[in-house]
C-alpha cells in the first residue's frame, strides 16, 4: 500500500492480531488499536461448577493487558471499547436459548456477524479510521468482473477461519483487511518476535471466549443461576427412528447430533444421537449408519461471491468448523432457505451449526442449518 | 501533537510550587517522622506543618486531621471506622464508588443503608434525609461536590439535620477542595474527606477530618501513627505536597485563580451550547463547582467521542474514570433521571488552574466537528432525522 491510511486494528491480546498491528505500523500506516470488552470473566466465577479464578481467552484482564503492552511497544494509541451489554444480548442469550431448544450453536459466528465487525467498523469510523484490520486467517479481494468483494480461504489452510466469517456483508468486507491471509502461523510468530513483542510465543486458544474450560453445560447452569432463572426442565424420552421408546434422558441440552457417549442405554450395537426434537423433548437415537444424510436446509443465508442464487450451483459445503468441505449442489427451496444436496452422505449434520459454501477458495455464502 | 487536558476531576497536574516544596523530602530531608534523631524531627515538623496547612483549608484544628492515602481510604475509614453491625446509615444514590461500594460491604456486614434518591438536578433533599432517620441511624454520608456533574449538595442543611438528630455526618469533599471554600464548622460535619491530587497536589496523599471526640476504629493496625487512627509510616513527601496544595487552594479563593477558572468553564459551556444542537448541560441551574460541566450530546456514544477527541489532542471523560472502561451508564446521571442513552451520550469537561483561554478555544474548535462526524455515522441520529 503506497499511501498511509488510518487503520483500526482489532486487538485481542493474542499473537495474530498483535502481528497485524506490527505489520501495519511497519507499512507506515496510522494505526489505532481497539479491544472489545465483551464479557466479564469474573461474573460467573465461584458459581456452582465454575472455576474460582478464570483465564478465559478474550476479554480477560490478562489479554487486555497484553494488548495494551503491544500497543505501548508499537507506540500506537489503544482503547478498550465496552460492548458487554450487546454481547450478552446478541451472543450469550442466543447461545443459551439455542442449547436449551436442542440445537448446537456457533457463538463465534454470531459474534462476528452481529457484533464484532459491525461494532468495530462503527467505532473505527467514529474515530476517523476508514479501514479495520483483524488477525483472522482469511483473504479478502475485490473481484472486478462481478464487482463484489470476495472472501477467500487463507494460505495457511490449517488456520482457515472463513467458516466463522460467512456473515460479512459487502459493505463490511469493503472496509476490512485480513493482513495474515497470505501468511503461515510460524511467519506470524516470527513477525511478532521481530517487532519486539514479548508475547510472540503465547499459545493459541480455541475455546469459546466466555466459557473458561470449555464446559458449556456448567456455563448454562451458572448463567441461569446468576440470572435467577429456573433451568427449564427438558427431560424426556430417548426414541428410535421408528418411534420406539428405549429410555429417558435428563434434558435435551445435554446432547449434540452425532454424540455417542452418555446416552445411558445399553444395546448390542453402539447408539448415536440422530436428532433432537426440542418441541417434544425427544432425543432420537440410532445406529451410526443412520447418522449420514445427503441433504440439509439452511436459513438466513448471506451471499458473498454472488449477489443471489439464481439456479442450482455446484459448491463444496462445510458443515462444521472441523469438516472438510464436501461436494454438493445448492438451490433455493423457499424464501430465505437453501437446500444443499451432497454427492455423498455427510455424517452428523447438526441444526444450529453454520454451513458455508465454497467455490474453490472463494466463499460463495453461508447460513444456519435448520 | 498539541494536547489540552480537560479531565481535572480525574486528576490534576502537580503545581511546580508543590513539587518544589516536596523535593527536599525525597532527598536530604528523608527522615521517618517517628524517629528521635534530627532527620526524624525534621520530618515530624514537616508533617505537622502540613497538618496545619490542611486544617486551615478546612477551618478545623490540626489534631482533627488524619493523613490517608487519598479519597477512597478517607471515605472507607470514615464509614468502617464508625459503623457497627445493626447500625443504620443514610447516603445518596449519587455518591462516589468509594462510598457506594463501602456501603454495600457494610450491608453484607449487617448494617442497614438507605440510598436517598435525587431530583432532576441531582440534588438531595434535606427533608428526605430527615425522613430517613431511624432510631438505629448512626451516620449520614453525603457527597459535597459530585465528581461527574460538579453539583454541590446542600450539606449545611444536612449538617443541621444530623446535629438535631445527634448522628454523625460525613461528607466526601474530594471534588470540592480548592473549588469552593470549605468550612467544617459551617457545614456541621463530623468527618470530611479530601485528597491531594484533585487540587494540584500529589497522588497518594489525602486527609480525613475527624471532629474531636469522634472515636474512630482504625482499619489498619501497627504503630501509633496519626494518634492511633491510621497506622503506617507517614508518606512524608506526599503529605508535604498535600499541605502545600491546601495552602495554594485556600489562597485561590482570594487571588482570583478560582474565579478565572470559573470564567473559562462558563466560556466553554456557553461556547458548546451555542455551537452544537441537541445537547444539554446536566444539572444546569443547580449550584455547581466552578470547574466542571457535564453535557449530553444526543445520538452519540460518549465513549467514542472521548476516543475521537483524544486522537485529536483533547483529553476529556465520560464521567467517572474506571480501570477497564465504562461499563454501566453513569449511576449519577441515571439517578437524576437521564435515560441510559442520554447518560451514555454525556461528556464531562473539567478544568484546572493550569488551563488557559487558548485551551478552551482549542476544545471549542474540536467539539462541534467531532460531534457532527459521530452523528453523521450514527444509526440513531439517522433514524431521528429520516
Amino acid at each position: 500500500m503506497p499511501t498511509s491510511k488510518t487503520i483500526a486494528v482489532a486487538m485481542s491480546g493474542g499473537v495474530d492480531s498483535s502481528a497485524v498491528a506490527a505489520l501495519l505500523c511497519e507499512q507506515g500506516h496510522n494505526v489505532v488499536g481497539l479491544t472489545l470488552q465483551l464479557w466479564n470473566q469474573r461474573r460467573l466465577a465461584g458459581h456452582e461448577g465454575m472455576p474460582e479464578s478464570v483465564q478465559g481467552r478474550c476479554c480477560s484482564i490478562d489479554d487486555v493487558y497484553d494488548a495494551r503492552r503491544v500497543a505501548e511497544t508499537l507506540g500506537i494509541p489503544y482503547y478498550v471499547v465496552n460492548q458487554e451489554d450487546r454481547f450478552e444480548h446478541d451472543v450469550v442469550r442466543p447461545f443459551v436459548s439455542e442449547y436449551l431448544s436442542g440445537r448446537t450453536p456457533v457463538p463465534c459466528s454470531l459474534c462476528n456477524n452481529h457484533l464484532k465487525f459491525d461494532q468495530l467498523l462503527i467505532t473505527a469510523r467514529q474515530i476517523g479510521a476508514d479501514l479495520l484490520a483483524t488477525g483472522h486467517y482469511a483473504r479478502n479481494e475485490f473481484d472486478e468482473r462481478s464487482g463484489r468483494w470476495v472472501l477467500k480461504r487463507p494460505a495457511d489452510r490449517a488456520k482457515d477461519q472463513t467458516y466463522f466469517l460467512f456473515g460479512l456483508t459487502q459493505e463490511q468486507l469493503s472496509r476490512t483487511l485480513f493482513p495474515l491471509g497470505e501468511m503461515r502461523k510460524p511467519e506470524v510468530r516470527e513477525e511478532a518476535r521481530r517487532a519486539g513483542l514479548r508475547l510472540f510465543e503465547k499459545p493459541d486458544s480455541q475455546e469459546i471466549c466466555f466459557i473458561p474450560g470449555g464446559d458449556y453445560k456448567k456455563f448454562l447452569d451458572a448463567y441461569l443461576a446468576e440470572q435467577g432463572e429456573e433451568f427449564p426442565d427438558t427431560a424426556g424420552e430417548l426414541v428410535t427412528t421408528s418411534g420406539e421408546v428405549v429410555g429417558t434422558h435428563g434434558g435435551i441440552h445435554n446432547f449434540t447430533v452425532g454424540q455417542r457417549k452418555g446416552l445411558g442405554v445399553a444395546t448390542g450395537s453402539p447408539l448415536y444421537v440422530l436428532e433432537i426434537r426440542g418441541d417434544k423433548r425427544q432425543v432420537v437415537v440410532g445406529g451410526g449408519d443412520e447418522l449420514f444424510s445427503r441433504t440439509l436446509r439452511a436459513k438466513a443465508v448471506n451471499w458473498i461471491a454472488i449477489d443471489d442464487l439464481r439456479g442450482p450451483m455446484r459448491v463444496q459445503a462445510k458443515i462444521r468448523h472441523r469438516h472438510e468441505p464436501a461436494d454438493a449442489v445448492i438451490e433455493k427451496s423457499g424464501d430465505d432457505e437453501v437446500l444443499a444436496t451432497f454427492d455423498k452422505p455427510q455424517r452428523a449434520i447438526t441444526p444450529g451449526q453454520a454451513v458455508v459454501f465454497y467455490d474453490g477458495d472463494a466463499v460463495v455464502g453461508g447460513g444456519w442449518i435448520t | 501533537m498539541h494536547r489540552v487536558y480537560l479531565d481535572n476531576n480525574a486528576t490534576t497536574p502537580l503545581l511546580p510550587e508543590v513539587f518544589e516544596a516536596m523535593r527536599p523530602y525525597f532527598f536530604e530531608k528523608f527522615g521517618n517522622a517517628s524517629s528521635i534523631h534530627q532527620q526524624g524531627q525534621q520530618a515530624r515538623s514537616a508533617v505537622e506543618h502540613a497538618r496545619e496547612q490542611v486544617a486551615e483549608l478546612l477551618n478545623c484544628r490540626p489534631a482533627e486531621i488524619v493523613f490517608t492515602s487519598g479519597g477512597t481510604e478517607g471515605d472507607n475509614l470514615a464509614l468502617f471506622g464508625l459503623m457497627k453491625p445493626g447500625d443504620h446509615l443514610i447516603t445518596s444514590s449519587v455518591e462516589h464508588h468509594a462510598v457506594l461500594n463501602a456501603c454495600k460491604r457494610l450491608e453484607e456486614m449487617g448494617c442497614a443503608v438507605t440510598y436517598l434518591p435525587v431530583d432532576g438536578r441531582a440534588l438531595v433533599d434535606p427533608d428526605d434525609v430527615r425522613r430517613a432517620l431511624r432510631p438505629a441511624t448512626k451516620m449520614i454520608s453525603i457527597i459535597l461536590a459530585n465528581n461527574e456533574t460538579g453539583v454541590l449538595q446542600p450539606v449545611s442543611e444536612i449538617g443541621k439535620v444530623a446535629t438535631e438528630a445527634d448522628v454523625y455526618f460525613h461528607t466526601d469533599a474530594v471534588q470540592a477542595a480548592g473549588k469552593v471554600p470549605l468550612d467544617v464548622k459551617e457545614t456541621g460535619c463530623d468527618l470530611l474527606t479530601i485528597t491531594g491530587h484533585k487540587m494540584h497536589g500529589p497522588q497518594g496523599a489525602g486527609a480525613l477530618f475527624v471532629r474531636r471526640g469522634t472515636l474512630l476504629q482504625p482499619m489498619m493496625y501497627g504503630g501509633r501513627h496519626e494518634r492511633s487512627r491510621r497506622a503506617g509510616t507517614e508518606n512524608l513527601a506526599g503529605i508535604v505536597g498535600l499541605g502545600k496544595a491546601a495552602e495554594i487552594a485556600r489562597e485561590g479563593f482570594a487571588d482570583g485563580s478560582v474565579e478565572r477558572m470559573a470564567g473559562l468553564r462558563d466560556r466553554l459551556e456557553h461556547g458548546i451550547v451555542e455551537s452544537v444542537e441537541q445537547i444539554g448541560v446536566n444539572s444546569v441551574g443547580a449550584p455547581r463547582v466552578p470547574n466542571t460541566t457535564n453535557i449530553y450530546f444526543d445520538c452519540i456514544e460518549g465513549e467514542a467521542m472521548v476516543i475521537a477527541l483524544d486522537l485529536k489532542g483533547l483529553s476529556v471523560s465520560t464521567g467517572a474514570a474506571c480501570s477497564s472502561g465504562a461499563i454501566e451508564p453513569s449511576h449519577v446521571l441515571t439517578a437524576m433521571g437521564l435515560s441510559p442513552d442520554r447518560a451514555r451520550a454525556s461528556i464531562r469537561f473539567s478544568l484546572g488552574k493550569q488551563n488557559t483561554a487558548d485551551d478552551v478555544e482549542f476544545a471549542l474548535s474540536l467539539v462541534p466537528e467531532v460531534v457532527a462526524r459521530l452523528r453523521e455515522i450514527s444509526p440513531v441520529y439517522k433514524r431521528v432525522h429520516a
